[in-house]
């Protein structure tokens, strides 16, 4: 079975919105998990690589805060914080990052391809900028059908010079849809520096061109990504068209598994690092009030949750050939 | 019954799918306040309204990936290109997104979006507005392909392809536009991957696709040997069990088709049937195909590119009384 049911995503979505420390929990819960794929990756058990997020987690959790079960997300093969957030269970990300048939896609998709329709979150995008578009369909989905659903996309810098990012914005903003673009900007495309590649530091600065508004914001706290999403997901469920948000972040390792990142500078790693988005909520939870020993139980628990769900997982049998034939088709028993 | 051209039974197609089904909607350049450069939508703004038949920018990429988006959350989109070329500009969203929605979604994300492309030589429009490019769509499991071959066909096609709850591309020769039928729509229903005879007879198989069916329709009806004239209608499947049983009757297999040579859609239905009817064949399979050039701007030079009736009849006459496929005109010395 692996389709991730209904209640679970609602349930882990819902969480997010009970207060800060389950916020937190789930940052480091996708922290944990990354922290967990890419040893499991240097054991040999991924096939392929994996692209992890470990410094992203505030945009994650923030933007799953502040969005639906039934919008849909568009994000990109740098997806696992984002599926967890969402309401992937780490066990359906680690046994599909592992090519099992228990993980989300039947193990037929890999980490970059997480899904769940439960949890809001379409098949993610291998293709830099594949999904922008994809993200207007939903808005004009919802927008013909009349409900408040939103679509909101997902994306890196790199995206951001991509043809499909500009016909998007200026289809979306022209059609006023429901829709949130949310730039992940972590200074790298890949092995490249922003800098060499974009002639603009404020990736924001773009929405003017595309009429409709735009804001930088401080991606490495979790609270300033979710006000952030949540006045554009309310502007778009209002009918006053889409945002693009451009969330300052910092990716803590290479673009992928065989990348050692030796592009980032190291002072400027360390700065980032300072404001790991873990640190920064830790900080406001002892503020306020919240005790340590709380924290690191929580610790203790999401490892002991990973170390049976990884031990499990490694022992389940890969999919059977017959398997790559499912769904190729939708209908006429595919 | 009803007298219509080819691009009138499409926009009846069309209007009566949306008068059935209100989750269908069209989008395109022009197809709005226009009715379709090529009026093929005309009269829908009218009926159905500006939400669900939309006037795009120049945005194939933004367009597609929207009617992709929206096929997967609960619309049934019909998106036109104008001419197929201008897909090139989409084919991520299309081949590598669209078509592997299913398949990645483990069956959650079906994609019921169709794509209706004019495309084909004819009309003097020169190279880049007068391919038919069906090879873009043919090597990449989950996408459908249809052709119309006349406004029966383009009708049965479309409906066909919209109750579809797969990614289907419907290329309509545009040189067939103009082209009057008289037709029942109730009775004009299409079965996608199945192919339809024209005519039967004994001596040959004509197998072709869009208005190439109608050129090997006139070759075969003054010639002195009789033919199996095949629409095969829909490309991606298509039905070899059809194939073959003409192929068992005369023995003889010619394919038709106004693209060029080289890696054209004849050669795959050539291998197939080669394997599968060997023992059965009095000749070799035989396509009769436009040359590996660009199509050339001008009415008299595009004469030469696209098979004519008599070139087909010539090519044919000469198979069936040597047994060995002739040579193309190009490759005999002038």
């Amino acid at each position: 079975m692996t389709h991730i049911p209904s209640d679970v995503a609602l349930q882990r979505r819902q969480e997010l919105r009970t207060g800060a420390f389950a916020r937190y929990k789930r940052m480091l819960e996708i922290r944990l998990v990354e922290d967990r794929i890419v040893e499991l990756g240097r054991e040999g058990n991924v096939d392929g690589t994996a692209h992890t997020c470990q410094g992203h987690e505030a945009v994650s959790v923030g933007i799953g805060a502040a969005t639906n079960v039934d919008d849909y997300v568009a994000c990109t093969y740098r997806g696992h914080g984002h599926a967890l957030a969402l309401g992937v269970t780490p066990e359906a990300v680690i046994a599909e990052v592992l090519g099992r048939p228990s993980g989300c896609a039947g193990g037929l998709g890999g980490s970059m391809h997480l899904t769940s329709r439960a949890a809001g979150l379409l098949p993610t995008f291998a293709i830099v900028g594949g999904g922008i578009p994809v993200a207007c369909g939903v808005g004009l989905s919802a927008q013909v059908r009349g409900t408040d659903q939103i679509g909101v996309s997902i994306f890196g810098d790199g995206a951001a010079n991509i043809g499909a990012f500009h016909e998007s914005l200026n289809l979306a903003a022209v059609w006023k849809l429901p829709t949130v673009f949310i730039i992940e900007n972590n200074l790298y495309g890949e092995y490249s520096a922003i800098g060499n590649t974009t002639p603009i530091a404020d990736l924001a600065d773009r929405a003017g061109s595309y009429g409709m508004p735009g804001a930088v914001v401080d991606g490495q706290d979790v609270d300033a990504v979710l006000d952030s999403v949540t006045t554009a997901v309310e502007r778009a469920r209002s009918g006053s068209g889409p945002s693009l948000l451009e969330m300052k972040t910092y990716r803590y390792i290479g673009h992928s598994h065989s990348d050692p990142a030796k592009y980032q500078p190291a002072e400027e790693l360390a700065a980032w690092k300072e404001r790991d988005p873990l640190l920064v909520a830790e900080a406001k939870l002892v503020e306020q009030g919240v005790p340590t020993s709380d924290i690191d139980q929580a610790r203790t628990e999401i490892l002991a949750e990973l170390d049976e769900i990884s031990k499990r997982i490694v022992e389940e049998a890969k999919p059977d050939r017959s398997a790559m034939f499912n769904h190729v088709f939708a209908g006429e028993g595919n | 019954m009803a007298k219509l051209r080819m691009n009138q039974a499409i926009s009846r197609a069309l209007a009566d799918e949306m008068r059935a089904d209100d989750t269908v909607i069209v989008l395109g350049e022009d197809v709005g306040r226009a009715g379709g450069v090529f009026k093929t939508s005309e009269g829908l703004l009218d009926e159905f309204g500006p939400l669900r038949v939309r006037d795009t920018p120049i945005s194939e990429m933004g367009f597609i990936g929207a009617a992709l988006g929206a096929a997967a959350t609960g619309l049934r989109p019909v998106a036109e290109i104008m001419f197929v070329e201008f897909l090139g500009v989409a084919l991520d969203q299309l081949v590598t997104e669209a078509a592997k929605f299913n398949y990645l979604s483990a069956g959650e994300f079906p994609v019921p979006m169709v794509v209706r492309a004019s495309c084909g030589a004819g009309i003097g429009y020169g190279c880049q507005h007068s391919q038919t490019l069906e090879g873009w769509f043919v090597n990449t499991p989950g996408l459908k392909v249809a052709v119309a071959s006349g406004p029966k066909s383009a009708y049965g096609i479309l409906r066909a392809a919209i109750r579809d709850d797969n990614p289907v591309v419907v290329l309509e020769p545009r040189v067939l536009y103009g082209l009057r039928e008289e037709f029942d729509t109730t009775e004009a229903a299409v079965e996608l991957g199945r192919a339809y005879f024209r005519s039967r007879g004994d001596d040959v198989t004509l197998v072709s696709l869009g208005q190439g069916v109608r050129i090997a329709a006139a070759a075969a009806e003054s010639a002195s040997w009789s033919a199996d004239v095949i629409d095969l209608s829909t490309l991606v499947p298509w039905d070899v069990a059809t194939v073959m049983e003409s192929v068992q009757h005369t023995g003889r297999l010619v394919l038709v088709e106004e693209n060029c040579r080289s890696g054209g859609w004849g050669a795959d239905i050539a291998a197939e049937i080669g394997e599968r009817a060997f023992g059965q064949l009095r000749a070799p399979i035989c396509r009769i195909t436009a040359p590996d050039v660009p199509v050339p701007a001008g009415r008299d030079l595009e004469k030469w590119f696209v098979p004519t009736p008599e070139y087909v009849a010539a090519q044919v006459s000469e198979l069936i009384a040597t047994d060995r496929v002739p040579a193309s005109w190009w490759e005999v010395p002038a």
